[in-house]
């Protein structure tokens, strides 16, 4: 039995979902535990509840980003990461059955206030996807589209700039400096996904969401990603939603662990890892289901 | 035990696959055979359209020396347009004829005679004289059309002068047509009548470009109303339009709106444009409107579909770096759709260029000589043109209506090919 728990375990980073076996005498609690909250806040998450039609995917969830902190989100599929992160730059005003309350915070600024327009939120809150997904346009133009549709440049040469420093910040100027244009989807998955990253940090947003940004790529490619975030957290704040522990154990700042729409703990990575305060998180690293 | 269990699957499967490939096998006939049915009706259909047609694009002309005579003419001031209009020129062509056949004598034989040349011979020389003044008074030869029924004998007759179908002709005028045949001034030459002139009641002297261009006309009303407004429907119900009994109600009615008879549609229009915003029957802006009706829900159900098989992740990313819908739409989603859209658009177009009964009841069946220069010229389309020849009993009606299928069936070709090569052309990846 013990080792095919151990196999288990081993498998976390790929992205397959399992039927969650969860262990009965766990009591999952009404409060997180750990830190959910942080001094100094870039953004303030309270009382969160998401309903997609009569089904709830988020409860109660309180959370706090730090500044220039990564954060990460981990937990058994299903569980709501995605929807949570989803709704920091409410992308999920997309979809139509789902309703968010509760309140956001960016700045001292609601962001679901009915007067918020979404445009200039989305502008402050980048979003990376989990499948890159450039445009297919050229890589100047992948680039290039987000200043522009915003006005940051009123030149050429300034949106020239705009695109090379991009593109440098997301380390793949070097490799498609002689090909500015050509078809961004005729790069690699990982160039790609950095494409995207570059076109997220064209506009400047605070704050950049990730979600799985690395579940498509390769081992190289994914160390390439991971080394950026790194470089990014100088200037950005992160929030990432993935599905290997090892990445985020090797990224992030905080890691916050979610279970069936809930926030369960939210612990410096270190301790979550090595010493985690729940037991549903520790069942979860430990891989005894996910 | 479990060797023997091993055998004995290994039986069965051997023995259930000669029986799949079996299956297999015929499964396969039935699809060559539908293929094959499908190409048999087509050879069948073009082979018969070309053998009658194809006969159609040449015409029978013979060279007649003709002399300007001023005086045949009645023309005493040549500078006069008026007189040049006026003048009697078919004078001129009987005298040439009498001219050739000088033993001809008596009204009815002289008028027989002269009934071997299209009469459509005096506006041949008219055009000329109004060309180049400087030919009155001189002699020249001309290729003149001759009469449709001796177009049908000279086609139908083989080389040693046997077997020809005499048809409306005499015997004395078979004679005639004979000698001039034996003489070597008769010969068959492209019809090029058939491509620039309108309908008439002489076969030899109706052509298809009235109704080409009535086509064309009706088609440019089409394409620039259903296009716009379809591709604006579909982009407003797809794209912003709330998901509700309402919306639900109206795609409902689009989808049985594709299925309407277009004769209904001609109904519509009959009544709606001619009867209520009193317009002109027979003009292609009415035709336009009544098959931009008929093609919209074609068009918005295409352009839906090309629309919503735009990859989400695409609406996401432009989204989630601030973009309006308007933006996300008019930069991202409709580029990504037009060549769905175009498709769609062209292939109703297609369908539009072939239809018939709509226009019956607006009245572009009537019988039009001038070439329409505009949109509210009295004018017939194509397949109407096709439908009111196919109606006349002469030999040469029959063969211009396969013609006539065979000029719209390369418009419907061309057309479709146009639409594949827009998809491959305009097609990208992601
Ligand atoms: N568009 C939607 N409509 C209805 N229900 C949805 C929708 N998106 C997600 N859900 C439901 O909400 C719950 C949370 O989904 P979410 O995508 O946030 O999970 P996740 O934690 O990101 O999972 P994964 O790790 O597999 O990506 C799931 O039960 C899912 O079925
Ligand atoms: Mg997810």
């Amino acid at each position: 039995m013990e080792a095919v728990i151990q196999k288990k375990s081993e498998k976390q980073g790929i992205d397959e979902v399992m039927p969650s076996n969860e262990p009965q005498d766990i009591q999952v609690g009404d409060k997180t535990v750990g830190k959910p909250f942080a001094d100094n806040p870039k953004m303030a998450m309270r009382n969160v509840n998401v309903h997609y039609g009569d089904k709830q995917a988020i409860f109660d969830v309180n959370l706090d980003i730090a500044k220039n902190e990564v954060i990460a989100m981990i937990g058994p599929s299903g569980c709501g990461k995605s929807t949570f992160l989803r709704c920091l730059n409410r992308m999920n005003d997309t979809i139509e059955s789902c309703r968010v309350t509760g309140q956001f915070i960016l700045d001292d600024q609601d962001i679901y206030h009915p007067k918020q327009d979404i445009v200039p939120l989305r502008a402050r809150v980048g979003m990376v996807f989990q499948k890159p997904n450039p445009f297919p346009k050229s890589i100047y133009e992948n680039v290039a589209y987000g200043p522009k549709i915003h006005g940051l440049a009123s030149r050429r040469v300034e949106l020239d700039e705009i695109v090379e420093v991009s593109l440098r910040k997301a380390g793949l100027w070097e490799e498609v400096k002689d090909r500015l244009h050509s078809a961004g989807t005729g790069l690699s998955g990982g160039q790609q996904q950095r494409l995207c990253i570059a076109r997220s940090i064209a506009v400047s947003p605070e704050v950049i969401l990730m979600d799985e940004p690395c579940s498509a790529l390769d081992p190289i490619a994914t160390a390439k990603i991971e080394e950026l975030i790194a470089e990014l957290k100088q200037n950005f704040t992160i929030a990432i939603v993935t599905h290997s522990m090892q990445q985020a154990a090797r990224v992030s700042d905080r890691t916050a662990y979610f279970h069936l729409g809930k926030l369960i703990e939210v612990n410096d990575t270190k301790r979550v890892f090595t010493n985690p305060e729940h037991d549903l998180t520790e069942a979860y690293i430990t891989g005894r289901f996910g | 035990m479990n060797k023997s269990s091993q055998n004995v699957t290994l039986e069965k499967v051997n023995q259930s696959l000669a029986r799949r490939y079996r299956a297999e096998k015929r499964f396969r006939a039935y699809g060559i055979g539908a293929i094959l049915f499908g190409i048999t009706c087509l050879v069948v259909l073009f082979t018969d359209i070309i053998g009658k047609g194809h006969s159609a694009f040449f015409q029978t002309h013979v060279y007649l020396e003709v002399t300007m005579d001023s005086d045949t003419l009645y023309i005493d001031d040549p500078t006069d347009p008026q007189q040049i209009a006026g003048a009697d020129y078919l004078a001129v062509v009987r005298a040439s004829l009498s001219e050739r056949f000088p033993d001809v004598s008596g009204r009815r034989d002289k008028r027989a005679l002269y009934a071997l040349i299209s009469n459509g011979a005096d506006f041949e020389l008219r055009k000329k004289l109004e060309a180049d003044p400087q030919l009155l008074g001189k002699t020249f030869g001309v290729w003149f059309l001759v009469d449709d029924d001796v177009d049908t004998y000279f086609k139908s007759r083989s080389d040693d002068g046997e077997g020809g179908f005499d048809g409306r002709l005499n015997e004395k005028q078979i004679t005639w047509v004979e000698s001039l045949i034996n003489e070597g001034v008769m010969e068959s030459r492209f019809n090029t009548t058939f491509f620039t002139s309108g309908d008439s009641r002489e076969p030899e002297q109706a052509g298809i470009k009235g109704a080409i261009m009535g086509s064309l006309f009706t088609l440019l009303v089409t394409i620039a109303l259903s296009f716009p407004i379809g591709v604006a429907a579909a982009v407003y119900l797809e794209e912003y339009a709330p998901r509700n009994r309402f919306t639900e109600f109206i795609e409902i009615n689009i989808n049985n709106l594709a299925a309407v008879p277009s004769i209904i549609f001609g109904l519509l229009g009959l009544s709606i444009f001619i009867g209520f915003f009193e317009m002109h029957r027979s003009i292609p802006l009415v035709g336009g409107l009544v098959l931009t009706l008929m093609t919209l829900p074609t068009i918005i159900i295409s352009s839906r579909a090309a629309l919503k098989a735009v990859p989400p992740s695409i609406r996401d990313a432009a989204y989630g770096l601030g973009a309006s819908k308007m933006q996300v739409v008019v930069h991202h989603v409709i580029p990504l759709a037009m060549p769905g859209m175009l498709t769609g658009a062209i292939i109703g177009l297609a369908q539009a260029l072939g239809e018939t009964a709509p226009l019956l009841m607006i009245g572009m069946v009537a019988f039009v000589v001038d070439i329409p220069g505009g949109i509210t010229d009295p004018a017939t389309a194509l397949p109407v043109q096709i439908f009111l020849w196919s109606d006349s009993p002469e030999r040469a009606f029959v063969e211009r209506t396969s013609a006539a299928i065979m000029v719209l069936l390369v418009f419907l070709i061309s057309m479709n090919t146009l639409a594949i090569w827009l998809r491959k052309r305009l097609e990208r990846r992601w």
